[in-house]
C-alpha cells in the first residue's frame, strides 16, 4: 500500500521528496551534494518534530484513524505467540468485528480480546469496519469469563468507531450487551489490562474496557462522542469537528491527567504506523510491567482495585465546601 | 384492581395539583395532547396522571411527581440532595457549560437530573431514584452516575431492593469521557447489589436511551416500561444515516422491545404503582 498522507503532514512529505530527487542527482550524476542532503536531512528532522510534536487533537484523531495504522491483529502476531482464535457467542452468529482467543505472552498465558477493523473494503465488509454487533460483545464476554476458568489474565485492544448503530444491532439488544459486559467484566477473578489503540469509540470501546489498568497509545482517542457527532449536535455543523475535538479533551495526554486513563503508551515519531514493530514492542513493554503489579495482588483486591478504580471517577460539587 | 383494594391507591394525585398549581396554571388552563392533539383541561390531565384519557399519551412526569406516584406519603426521604455538576472540562462550546446548568437549575428546582431517596410502597422499604428529562434531557454526567451509584449502593449495605425510573437523551457531552466512566460505575454498583442477592427492578419511560440504556437502565432483574417509550441505544436518525435503512414498524418503542425480549412487561401508569409494589411483594423473604 502507498503511504497515505494526512494534510497537516505534507510539509513532511515535501522535504521527504526534494531529499529523495538530491540522492538521486548525485548519485546518477556522479555530483557532490552532500551539504544540500545533510542540510535537508536536518531540516526534516527538524520538521517532523515540530509537527509531531504540536500536533492537534483533531489531528491526532486523524492519526487514530490512519488507514495505516496497526489493528489488533496486527499486534496480536507482533506482540504475542500461539494466538489460538475462538469464535462466536453460542448464541447468534461470530461477529467479526471483535476477535479473541488465547495467546502467550513472553512465554505468559493469556487471554487476548479486540475490536477488529478491516484494511480494505472487502474486509470491512467482514469486519463491519470495526464496529461490534452484540453478539461481538456477547462473544468476548464468553472468552473473559474463560480466562477466568484457565486463570489468565485478560488483554483487550480497543479499536472502534462505535458498537453498530443498526437495526439488527437494537433488535438483538446492542445496549444489554455493552451493560452485561460491564456489570461481569467488575466481576473476573484475573487481571484486566485495557490498552485503546485507535479509536475509543465511546459505549462500544467501553464495551470491553473495564480494566484494572486502561492504557492508551499516544495518537489514540477516547470519547463519549466522535468529535463529528458532537460538532453536529452543538454547532448543526460538521466542519466544527476540530473545535469539538479539541472540547472533549478526549487526547490520551488529557485523559491521563483526569485519571480516565492510567497510563500512556508512546508511538513511534508520527504514528505507530510507521513502525509496526517499534509501536508494539512499546505496547509489550507497557502491558507487562502493568501486569507485573497486579500479579501481586490477591483475587479480592484485583477486583476491589478495578471497582475502585471506577468508583473514584468523581468530578463534582458536593456541597461541602459553601 | 381489587387485590389492592384497601390500600393506599394514588395518594399522590392530589399532590400532583398541588405541587404543579404554581406552574401550571400562567400556562393556562388548556393543554394540547402531543399525540392526538385533543384539547384536554390541564387539572384533569393531571388527576390522569399525565396520561391522555383520550389516546393513552404518556406525557412526562417530573421527578418529584414519580416519586409520589411510586412511594407511600411522606415515606420519602431524599439523599444526595447537595450534588452539583461541575464545568471540568471548561468546555468550550456555544454555550458554557455552567450557564445551562444554571438555566436547568432555574428551570426544574433540582440540582441535576436526579432524585433518589428512601422510600416505603404499601409499607415495603427499599431504594428509588428517578431520572428527570427536563434537566438537560437526563444526560448522564458525572453528578447522574454518582446519584445512581451512591442509591445502588445505598441499597446493597441496607440489604434493600432498588428501583430506578430511567429517561436520557444520551451522554452529558459537556463532561467528555467523565460521562461515559458513569456507565461502568454504575454497572459496577449493580454488581455488588447482585452479589448480594438483592433485587433491582427497572422502569423505563421516554426515552431511555444511549448510555443509559447501555448500563444500568438495561440491568433490571425486571424491566418494565411506560407505554409507547422509545427505548435504544443508537438514535433512529444515527440509525438511517449510517445504514440507509427502513426502519421496521414501531422500532424502538416499549412494545417493540417487549416482543424482542428486552422488556418484561409494559405497566401503564395508572396501575404502576400497584404493580411496582406486586414485583416488590415478591421477592420480599
Ligand atoms: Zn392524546
Amino acid at each position: 500500500m502507498a503511504d497515505i498522507t494526512l494534510e497537516f503532514e505534507k510539509p513532511i512529505v515535501e522535504l521527504e521528496k526534494k531529499l529523495e530527487e538530491w540522492k538521486n542527482l548525485s548519485q546518477s550524476n556522479n555530483i557532490d551534494a552532500s551539504d544540500e542532503i545533510t542540510a535537508l536531512s536536518e531540516k526534516l528532522e527538524h520538521t517532523k518534530k515540530e509537527i509531531y510534536s504540536k500536533m492537534t487533537p483533531w489531528q491526532r484523531v486523524q492519526l487514530a484513524r490512519h488507514p495505516q495504522r496497526p489493528y489488533t491483529l496486527d499486534y496480536i502476531n507482533e506482540v504475542f505467540t500461539d494466538f489460538l482464535e475462538f469464535h462466536g457467542d453460542r448464541r447468534y452468529r461470530d461477529d467479526a468485528a471483535i476477535v479473541g482467543g488465547f495467546a502467550k505472552l513472553e512465554g505468559q498465558k493469556v487471554m487476548v480480546v479486540g475490536t477488529q477493523k478491516g484494511r480494505d473494503t472487502k474486509e470491512n465488509v467482514y469486519r463491519n469496519f470495526g464496529c461490534p454487533h452484540p453478539e461481538g460483545y456477547r462473544k468476548a464476554l464468553r472468552l473473559m469469563q474463560m480466562a477466568e476458568k484457565a486463570n489468565v489474565p485478560v488483554i483487550t485492544f480497543i479499536d472502534t468507531p462505535g458498537a453498530f448503530p443498526g437495526v439488527a444491532s437494537e433488535e438483538r439488544h446492542i445496549g444489554e450487551a455493552i451493560a452485561v459486559n460491564l456489570r461481569e467484566m467488575f466481576d473476573l477473578k484475573v487481571p484486566v489490562i485495557c490498552v485503546v489503540i485507535g479509536e475509543g469509540g465511546s459505549g462500544g470501546a467501553l464495551g470491553i474496557g473495564v480494566g484494572n489498568k486502561v492504557l492508551i497509545m499516544e495518537n489514540s482517542y477516547y470519547s463519549v462522542i466522535t468529535p463529528e457527532g458532537c460538532a453536529a449536535i452543538l454547532w448543526n455543523d460538521r466542519a466544527y469537528s476540530e473545535k469539538a475535538a479539541k472540547a472533549l479533551k478526549l487526547s490520551a495526554t488529557d485523559l491521563l491527567g483526569l485519571g480516565i486513563v492510567d497510563g500512556v503508551v508512546t508511538e513511534p515519531l508520527g504514528g505507530a504506523h510507521r513502525d509496526y514493530a517499534n509501536a508494539a514492542n512499546e505496547i509489550k513493554k507497557s502491558v507487562l510491567s502493568n501486569l507485573k503489579d497486579l500479579q501481586k495482588m490477591s483475587t479480592e483486591q484485583l477486583v476491589e482495585q478495578r471497582y475502585q478504580r471506577f468508583r473514584g471517577i468523581e468530578f463534582f460539587n458536593d456541597g461541602s465546601e459553601v | 384492581m381489587a387485590l389492592f383494594s384497601n390500600k393506599n391507591q394514588y395518594s399522590t394525585v392530589k399532590g400532583f395539583a398541588r405541587q404543579s398549581k404554581k406552574k401550571d396554571i400562567p400556562r393556562g388552563l388548556w393543554e394540547k395532547c402531543k399525540k392526538c392533539s385533543q384539547t384536554l383541561y390541564a387539572k384533569q390531565l393531571e388527576e390522569n396522571l399525565n396520561v391522555c384519557p383520550k389516546c393513552g399519551f404518556h406525557k412526562a412526569l417530573t421527578a418529584q411527581q414519580r416519586v409520589e406516584l411510586l412511594t407511600d406519603k411522606n415515606s420519602f426521604v431524599e439523599i444526595d440532595s447537595d450534588l452539583e455538576s461541575v464545568d471540568t472540562l471548561k468546555f468550550e462550546g456555544v454555550a458554557s457549560y455552567t450557564d445551562k446548568l444554571a438555566q436547568n437549575q432555574k428551570k426544574t428546582s433540582m440540582k441535576d437530573a436526579v432524585l433518589s431517596g428512601t422510600a416505603k410502597l404499601d409499607g415495603q422499604d427499599y431504594v428509588i431514584a428517578v431520572m428527570d428529562f427536563r434537566f438537560l434531557g437526563a444526560s448522564m454526567g458525572a453528578v447522574v452516575g454518582e446519584k445512581i451509584t451512591r442509591a445502588i449502593e445505598l441499597a446493597t449495605a441496607k440489604n434493600l431492593p432498588v428501583v430506578i425510573v430511567t429517561a436520557s437523551g444520551g451522554a452529558r457531552m459537556y463532561e467528555g469521557m467523565i460521562s461515559l466512566m458513569q456507565m461502568a460505575k454504575t454497572s459496577g454498583a449493580l454488581k455488588r447489589h447482585a452479589n448480594a442477592n438483592l433485587p433491582y427492578i427497572v422502569v423505563m419511560t421516554h426515552p431511555t436511551t444511549a448510555g443509559v440504556t447501555a448500563s444500568f437502565a438495561s440491568l433490571g432483574d425486571l424491566i418494565v416500561a411506560e407505554p409507547g417509550a422509545l427505548i435504544g441505544f443508537a438514535g433512529p436518525r444515527v440509525i438511517r444515516d449510517t445504514t440507509q435503512a427502513k426502519l421496521p414498524e414501531g422500532f424502538q418503542t416499549a412494545e417493540f422491545l417487549l416482543e424482542k425480549g428486552l422488556v418484561d412487561k409494559i405497566i401503564p401508569r395508572k396501575n404502576l404503582r400497584n404493580e411496582l409494589s406486586l414485583c416488590l411483594e415478591y421477592f420480599q423473604n
